[in-house]
């Protein structure tokens, strides 16, 4: 059986388009820094440094941890760097939790980030190989295809989209930190946005971010001894498939599914919307909110859309089980960051520490992460109390 | 530099490192035998000694059963639609004007999508199960690529229902 | 803590070209070795597979999302990556096992370096604002660090070359090996510099391959009914990037790791140093405390061949290929990262207490 674990610490920065002002290393310290602070711990407290991020291409730095040693206070200490494409964050995050939760580590850091300014992200994801059509044209271009597929499917109205892009938006109002900061948004100013793959329209999708996120898990002992509450872990799951297959479920993925029925075993949680107070999760564009909705098993299958449309998932309509209060991928994305972004505002929940975007009195929330082609999932399921 | 004062100077903030690796890029064994088949104007795909489902574009392994595939098997260049986005933004390393429809086409024969794009077609009629053929260059321009289909177009041919996708032979959809 | 077993060791020819092959070419020939040898059917019958690889060798963005099509991970399994050498997925998959939440694991590594220029491809690994952009490829840091060495005294060229000549006789007997033959360190002095103050034999090869390994729980590898070997140890420790701060003619993190693992409990019959560099060879050994009594390199080490991403993970599996064979009880593995070894792993790999 696992060791129990907590976060003690988060720590982000403010994410925004190009964050000129600093380093890639000013960058991930600005972050461990901030960690440390709300831990009010320091580096020396440190055993371990788990680092995250997406493509090396990104920065056009090879093993960017290798540079990173110092500037994360690792020296002489061990060092780890998880890549697991867009779930990356959620990974390293599960990843650091393991050093724990396997008893090797008493209290470790972990560090997720990406500097999309640095260099071209699009041309990252997609740089041109020989022999292959170059028809990429970036995630969206992957991802609107299978969209669409879920819009014939469910049969859902074509402004669900719509609806997630401007609660999501709205939601990242109330955070300071976010990327897009539009408390004015609206459904017709989404609507009439420049429609980029189609049914994909600009305000659907993400932003491209700089920023960073951080983390301090501690061992059961020092937890307890942590000045602000932790945010215990109380399941942990990852599950990957391949990017193609013949007959591969795309818009309600198998990985997906068995991922959240495994973290959710952990947690004792038997019906996700009722037993779950929050839940973070990568909806890089927006009409993967009523995707995920059904793949995490919160509404069934083909009724995803209904609890968007009704207000279930958003805070300002006092909906019972908010998606996001953050503003989520949708207001922020870090690539190599939103996945532990999600897993620290779940942790920020459960510990009382989310300011204007606190859904009163969370005890149980959910951390979500995927990447690749939809084939990649982190989830952990963290509780204010030890379970 | 030194003779300057900080105050008289702007801040640098950033540099330009520009990065240039040169690749000598092998496709795979199986993406290579594919790719000279196409050269030829010949579409294939390779099939899973364990489960049956025919690959294309080849990539040497069953991705689900986790075993190398050697059986080769010639396809269709008729395929049938089994999703699009119309992109309306240019694509880095690609000249073709947006906005242009990108596919996931099955070809006949096959049991797995490749991405090609779509054209001779009013972007509006697109739609799931269409049924397309592939659109060849001229002979004397074919290389080793799947640019020698410039793209595909829509045939005269019912739409094929949902749940057959992915499904049809090499022989065809009679509707 | 769970005592956790090595069952499964295969890797491939070290080549200088693999042709052809794409990832999941390289990968699948090697983990169909390791299921046979383990007596499994693909990775559904472990509970968590690890790889670690490297986009910027073959040059392309998610390399390990590929590799995934060569595991049968249908229906999804778990699984995890490190942009790293594999002995790093080692470290993560024993945490899995060690919590409880897995009690077996595939790892692999796999590396295509041919298709570019490796050591300027790692140029761009150093500092991105100071070191980066001046281009210092890795055979000319290691260079420096032979220097310094040598000018210091602390090794001499008549050492460096009977690293690579006993490099070249070892792995005569290296199925795997790339580089192999009868060479005495007369032959290596020989050569002209190739990059002052190494010759082309002070330096690894450029070579594709791929390794894997299984390891579990000491429970499950009885009942599978395998031979096995116990790591008994494992530790790793990272240093300072900027190398002007480093005391380059030794290896701290080495050192210490060494210490935390546990090396100087036992005897060391055997040690598997990766050392992409002659010299580094003798750094290692002497921050590992290893003496006259350990057999170092009996594979030909990375000299013979340097399987990017998997050689680390190849230390650790030729240590444990001799202990199995009842060559050795005790051995120490290597693995290596950065420039001049900046983060360095130890691993203490035993014979099993039956077999002892």
């Amino acid at each position: 059986m696992a060791n129990l674990a907590a976060v003690v610490g988060t720590g982000q920065t403010s994410y925004t388009t190009k964050r000129g002002d600093v380093s890639i290393a000013g960058l991930v310290r600005e972050a461990a820094v901030n960690a440390l602070n709300d831990a009010e711990l320091t580096w020396d407290d440190i055993d371990a440094v788990i680092v995250g991020k997406a493509p090396d291409m990104f920065e056009g730095v090879i093993m960017p941890e290798i540079y990173l040693t110092d500037a994360l206070g690792c020296n002489g200490k061990p060092m780890l760097r998880v890549h697991t494409a867009g779930s990356v964050g959620g990974s390293t995050a599960l990843v650091a939790a393991s050093h724990v939760q396997s008893g090797t580590f008493k209290r470790v850091l972990t560090v997720a980030f990406e500097k999309q300014s640095e260099s071209n992200a699009m041309w990252a994801l997609s740089n041109p190989q020989p022999f292959s059509t170059h028809l990429n044209a970036g995630a969206g271009g992957y991802f609107a295809p299978i969209i669409r597929e879920y819009m014939r499917r469910s049969e859902a109205p074509y402004d669900v989209g719509i609806k997630v892009a401007v609660k999501d938006r709205l939601h990242g109002a109330r955070n300071p930190l976010a990327h897009l900061q539009k408390p004015d948004i609206t459904m017709k100013e989404v609507e009439e946005s420049f429609m980029l793959w189609d049914p994909i329209r600009f305000l659907e999708s993400c932003p491209s971010s700089d920023g960073a996120c951080a983390m301090v898990i501690a061992n059961e002992e020092l937890a307890e001894q942590a000045p602000r509450p932790p945010a215990w872990i109380r399941g942990v799951a990852m599950r990957s498939e391949p990017t193609m297959y013949a007959g591969r479920e795309e818009v309600n993925p198998q990985a997906g599914r068995d991922c959240a029925a495994d973290v959710y075993k952990q947690a004792g949680i038997k019906d996700p919307r009722k037993d779950l107070d929050v839940a973070e999760v990568y909806v890089p564009f927006s009409w993967y909110e009523p995707m995920w909705l059904e793949n995490l098993g919160f509404a069934p299958e083909g009724e995803g859309w209904k609890l968007t449309m009704e207000g279930a998932t958003s805070l300002d309509e006092g909906g019972d089980i908010p998606w996001n209060p953050s503003g989520g991928v949708l207001s922020s994305n870090p690539i190599g960051a939103s996945g532990m972004i999600r897993f620290a505002e779940a942790a920020r929940q459960v510990r009382g520490d989310a300011g204007d975007h606190q859904v009163e009195g969370a005890k149980l929330a959910l951390g979500h992460a995927y990447g690749g082609g939809a084939q990649f999932f982190a989830m952990w399921v963290v509780g204010s109390e030890k379970g | 530099m030194s003779e300057q004062t900080t105050e008289n100077t702007d801040v640098i903030t950033g540099i330009e490192a520009p990065i240039y690796l040169k690749y000598n890029f092998t496709a795979g064994a199986a993406p290579a035998r594919f790719l000279t088949q196409v050269k030829e104007g010949v579409l294939t795909g390779q099939r899973c000694p364990q489960c049956a489902q025919v690959y294309v574009p080849p990539r040497g392994s069953c991705a689900a059963c986790g075993v190398p595939t050697e059986e080769e098997v010639v396809l269709s260049d008729k395929a049938t639609v089994q999703s699009f986005t119309i992109v309306s933004i240019p694509i880095p390393g690609n000249s073709i004007e947006p906005p242009f429809v990108v596919a996931n086409l099955v070809p006949d024969g096959a049991n797995i999508s490749f991405i090609h794009l779509m054209s001779e077609c009013d972007n509006a009629d697109v739609h799931i199960g269409q049924r397309v053929q592939g659109v060849w260059k001229p002979q004397e321009e074919w290389g080793y690529s799947m640019d020698n289909i410039r793209y595909f177009k829509p045939l005269d041919e019912p739409d094929v229902p949902v749940e057959k996708i992915g499904k049809i032979p090499v022989e065809g959809w009679e509707g | 803590m769970k005592e956790i077993a090595i069952v499964g060791y295969q890797q491939s020819d070290a080549v200088s070209d693999a042709g052809a092959c794409n990832e999941v070419e390289l990968i699948i020939p090697v983990i169909s070795k390791v299921y046979d040898q383990v007596g499994i059917k693909n990775a559904q019958d472990v509970d968590f597979v690890c790889s670690g690889s490297c986009d910027y060798l073959q040059g392309a963005a998610f390399a390990f999302v590929m590799g995934v099509d060569a595991l049968g991970a249908v229906p999804p399994i778990k699984e995890s990556h490190v942009e790293m050498d594999a002995a790093w997925a080692l470290y993560e998959s024993m945490l899995k096992i060690r919590m409880g939440h897995a009690d077996s694991a595939l790892i692999y590594g796999f590396g295509k370096s041919s298709p570019g220029e490796l050591p300027i491809v790692l140029s761009q690994q150093l500092d991105p604002y100071y070191l980066a952009p001046q281009w210092v490829d890795t055979i000319s840091l290691a260079a420096m660090q032979a220097r310094l060495m040598l000018d210091k005294g602390l090794i001499s060229e008549q050492d460096m070359a009977e690293v690579v000549s006993r490099s070249r006789r070892n792995a005569l007997n290296n199925p795997h090996a790339q580089l192999a033959g009868d060479v005495s360190v007369q032959d290596v002095l020989a050569q002209e510099t190739y990059v002052s103050p190494l010759r082309k034999a002070d330096i690894c090869p450029v070579s594709d391959g791929a390794s894997a390994m299984v390891i579990c729980t000491v429970e499950k590898a009885k009942e599978w009914g395998l031979p096995y070997a116990v790591i008994s140890g494992i530790d790793h420790c990272i240093e300072t990037h900027n190398p002007g701060m480093r005391d380059l003619t030794d290896s701290v993190s080495t050192r210490k790791a060494a210490e935390n693992a546990g090396v100087h409990n036992g005897a060391v019959d055997v040690a598997e140093l990766y050392a992409p560099f002659s010299h580094q060879e003798i750094i290692l050994a002497r921050a590992l405390g290893l003496g006259d009594a350990t057999s170092v390199n009996p594979s030909g080490g990375v000299l013979a061949g340097n399987l990017m991403m998997a050689s680390g993970l190849s230390r650790i599996g030729e240590v444990f290929n001799r202990i199995v064979s009842g060559e050795a009880q005790r051995g120490v593995a290597h693995a290596t990262s950065g420039p001049c070894l900046q983060h360095n792993l130890v691993t203490v790999i035993e014979q099993a207490k039956e077999a002892a």
